[in-house]
């Protein structure tokens, strides 16, 4: 007999945890993931793999957790996905892989993100086995970028006995990881662990290194680069283009999420970096990132945030975990509304003009298109505004490298393979798709690496180290 | 980690560092800044630069101890010990070409980045007026190297403890009712830059100035640098710090400047109250 539902996962509860950083999730037992492993069908077809952005073997890895093989089931997984602990934690599974459970089409499909979770984690507990790292290749490969595309891109070129080298920009490794994605949906010390291992297989880190700026593209080439991958990801945040945006108090959610959880400014005195956070919080945008604002406003100690958003829940492009979440916590929402002008006060900024919307035609995106009701405006009052409604793509690696083409957009130009135009350079994730998932960014760093493979071999033939 | 090489006291709460840096120090250009971090909770702040030398990797900074974190590099820091991070360089550096004559203006710590701006616009062949200023005597360093880079050197005091009495937009009115000047930079505090741009335009002379607004990343990803410039929201990292001074939003600046105000001082008098005031 199948169990129609999920087995649930345990969670801090709203009311303790809005006081805390801590993850909101505690993870499956062993006897709890093989409960639920045992409600998978085990497909012939496996529509699940298609679903899934880096085609995890979903079936075997289920089937292992089943039998109670944990580290079978973890070496499955990693075949295909190097960061684990970390998709299982922030993938949209309910968009990818279990939409297309089979399982789903008459009951729940079956929690694969949970299940992923689990194995990645007791892998942690048990002792983490560093994939074989292939012999040398003679060939060196420059990874511009440690978030999640170029994390994936360099741990496959190593595996396949590359010399590679992630130059990252900020102090700590891991780009939107770390500065991006708060600690209560994925604990740091994860993302800190997932680098370690890529270290322990012979990748070269080297921090504070702005390519565009301290080194640019063709002087990777001349210092002996033979190919250049780059996950430069998103770059500077967008905002309304309204009036009063730039009052005192107006964050962009790229910023205040900087502040706290790569500066931990939640921590300020302790830390250097301050972060202010007043009474009513409104936050501008509907997807993860709006969440993730949201909810971190409140364990900064807002009385009351609002969630402004110019479609409906139904558009919202945020998890509807995530949505869930923020709405146990005491986020409100606001839909159908659209900001018009920021209010000032001496400078900062008191409030949020808005205009109540209504949905018309569908847009390019397939969405309804919000349009303006005439004569509704209205205000709601607020003392901190968090703008997320997404980035532009990071600008430096574009504009100091000659022969590399963009898009009006400032996305870099890439095939599906990552290949751009100009030789021997590669690229993927937000950089070439504009502000997109973390899986979309590691299976693009995935196939990335595999046409610089393809490249390195068909450019210079094969070498011996 | 990036050692401290040499420090000098150049006068009340000013220090000057020579720290090792050899990517910055090699690709360092007028008119680019940096990104330092102290320590493993220090906070990103960004210092203009004030000198290099590629050779020797190393970059010069200068800096006041006016907040926590550069009273801590200014008392704490010594020759030997090593600062944890430092990016750069930063910032589109400055447009030097042939202007005919031009003035750098500096004022206060700002004397320090406009130093080889003027020596770049030297060697380009333009006749050179610096005018600097600070506000008394004991504030005013670099007037050696300045009195190198510059054909005239124009020095003030706001108490008049040496040189001029008066702030820097004093002679620059003198010099531009008197002559034809091709190009002005100022840097210094926002206040100053705005008065040299108000001065600039009355004669209609094209003003450069170095902005100076709070920074996260300085990389071009947070977006807490925006200015309004020409009524246009640009970010200070990626499309300055240097603007045309006429266009800038002057007192949007000095307003965001303010904004974590009681954050700072906050902060300041926790650890003056710890560590004290050793300079």
């Amino acid at each position: 007999m199948i169990r129609p539902t999920q087995v649930p996962m345990r969670e801090q509860d709203p009311k303790e945890r809005i006081h805390n950083f801590e993850e909101v999730p505690f993870g499956y037992s062993p006897e709890e993931a093989i409960a639920e492993a045992e409600r998978c069908l085990q497909c012939k077809r496996a529509p699940c793999i298609a679903g899934c952005p880096v085609q995890i073997n979903i079936p075997k890895f289920i089937r292992e957790i089943r039998e109670g093989n944990f580290r079978a089931a973890i070496t499955t997984i990693k075949e295909t996905n190097n960061l684990p602990a970390i998709c299982g934690r922030v993938c949209p599974q309910e968009t990818q892989c279990q939409a297309n459970c089979t399982l789903g089409k008459k009951y729940e499909p079956v929690a694969i993100g949970r299940l992923e979770r689990f194995v990645a984690d007791w892998e942690y507990a048990n002792g983490v086995e560093i994939p074989v790292v292939s012999d040398p290749s003679g060939f060196r490969v420059a990874v511009v970028g440690s978030g999640p595309a170029g994390l994936t891109c360099a741990a496959d070129l190593r595996r396949l006995g590359h010399e590679v080298t992630i130059f990252e920009a900020l102090h700590e490794p891991g780009g939107v990881l770390m500065y991006g994605i708060p600690e209560f949906r994925l604990p740091k010390r994860i993302v800190r662990a997932e680098i370690e291992n890529l270290l322990k297989m012979g990748v070269e880190l080297r921090l504070n290194v702005v390519v565009g700026r301290t080194i640019t593209i063709d002087e990777l080439f001349h210092q002996g680069y033979h190919a250049v991958f780059v996950g430069s990801g998103a770059g500077l945040p967008k905002f309304l283009g309204i009036p009063g945006e730039n009052l005192i108090g107006i964050y962009s959610a790229n910023e205040f999420l900087t502040r706290v959880n790569l500066m931990r400014g939640y921590l300020f005195p302790q830390y250097d970096t301050p972060v202010k956070v007043g009474q009513v919080v409104a936050v501008v945008g509907g997807g993860n990132v709006a969440m993730d604002a949201a909810r971190t406003a409140l364990r900064l100690g807002a009385q009351r945030v609002v969630v402004i958003y110019r479609r409906t829940e139904a558009e919202m492009p945020a998890r509807r975990e995530e949505i869930h979440h923020a709405k146990e916590e005491g986020v409100e929402f606001q839909f159908l509304v659209n900001p018009v002008r920021f209010i000032g006060d001496q400078g900062k900024v008191a409030g949020v003009e808005c205009i109540r919307m209504v949905l018309g035609e569908p847009d390019e995106s397939g969405r309804r298109r919000p349009i303006p009701v005439p004569d509704s405006n209205f205000v709601v009052p607020a003392d901190t505004v968090i703008v997320a409604i997404g980035n532009d793509p990071h600008p430096l690696v574009p504009r100091t490298t000659p022969g590399l083409q963009t898009t009006p957009r400032g996305t870099v130009v890439a095939d599906e393979e990552g290949r751009t135009t100009r030789e021997g350079v590669f690229a993927g994730g937000d950089i070439v798709t504009g502000a997109a998932t973390v899986i979309s960014a590691m299976g693009a760093g995935k196939r990335a690496a595999r046409a610089i493979h393809e490249y390195l071999c068909a450019r210079y033939g094969k070498k011996e180290g | 980690m990036h050692r401290i090489l040499r420090k000098r006291v150049l006068g009340p709460n000013l220090v000057e560092l020579e720290v090792e840096a050899p990517l910055v120090a090699a690709k360092a250009k007028p008119g680019q800044f940096l990104i330092v971090r102290l320590h493993e909770k220090g906070e990103r702040i960004p210092l203009t630069l004030a000198d290099w030398d590629a050779q020797a990797g190393t970059v010069t900074l200068v800096v006041q101890m006016i907040g926590k974190t550069t009273y801590q590099l200014g008392q704490e820091y010594h020759v030997g010990d090593a600062i944890c991070d430092v990016v750069g360089p930063l910032g589109n550096p400055s447009e030097i070409r042939h202007f005919g004559t031009v003035v750098c203006v500096g004022g206060g710590v700002g004397i320090a980045p406009i130093f080889p701006i003027a020596r770049a616009l030297q060697e380009a062949g333009n006749h050179v007026i610096g005018v600097v200023g600070a506000r008394t005597k004991d504030l005013l360093f670099w007037l050696d190297r300045m009195e190198r880079v510059c054909h005239e050197l124009y020095v003030t005091t706001d108490d008049g403890s040496f040189g001029r009495k008066g702030v820097v937009t004093e002679p620059l009115r003198d010099i531009l009712s008197a002559r034809r000047v091709d190009h002005i930079w100022a840097i210094g505090p926002a206040i100053m830059m705005k008065f040299a741009a108000l001065t600039a335009q009355e004669f209609g002379v094209p003003i450069t100035v170095s902005l100076n607004p709070i920074m996260v990343d300085g990389t071009g990803m947070c977006g807490a640098c925006r200015v309004e410039v020409a009524g246009q929201t640009r970010f200070g990292c990626v499309d300055g710090p240097e603007f045309p001074g006429e266009l800038v939003n002057w007192d949007l600046l000095l307003a965001r400047l303010s904004a974590y105000k009681e954050e700072e001082r906050c902060a300041l008098e926790q650890y003056l109250a710890v560590k004290g005031s050793r300079l």
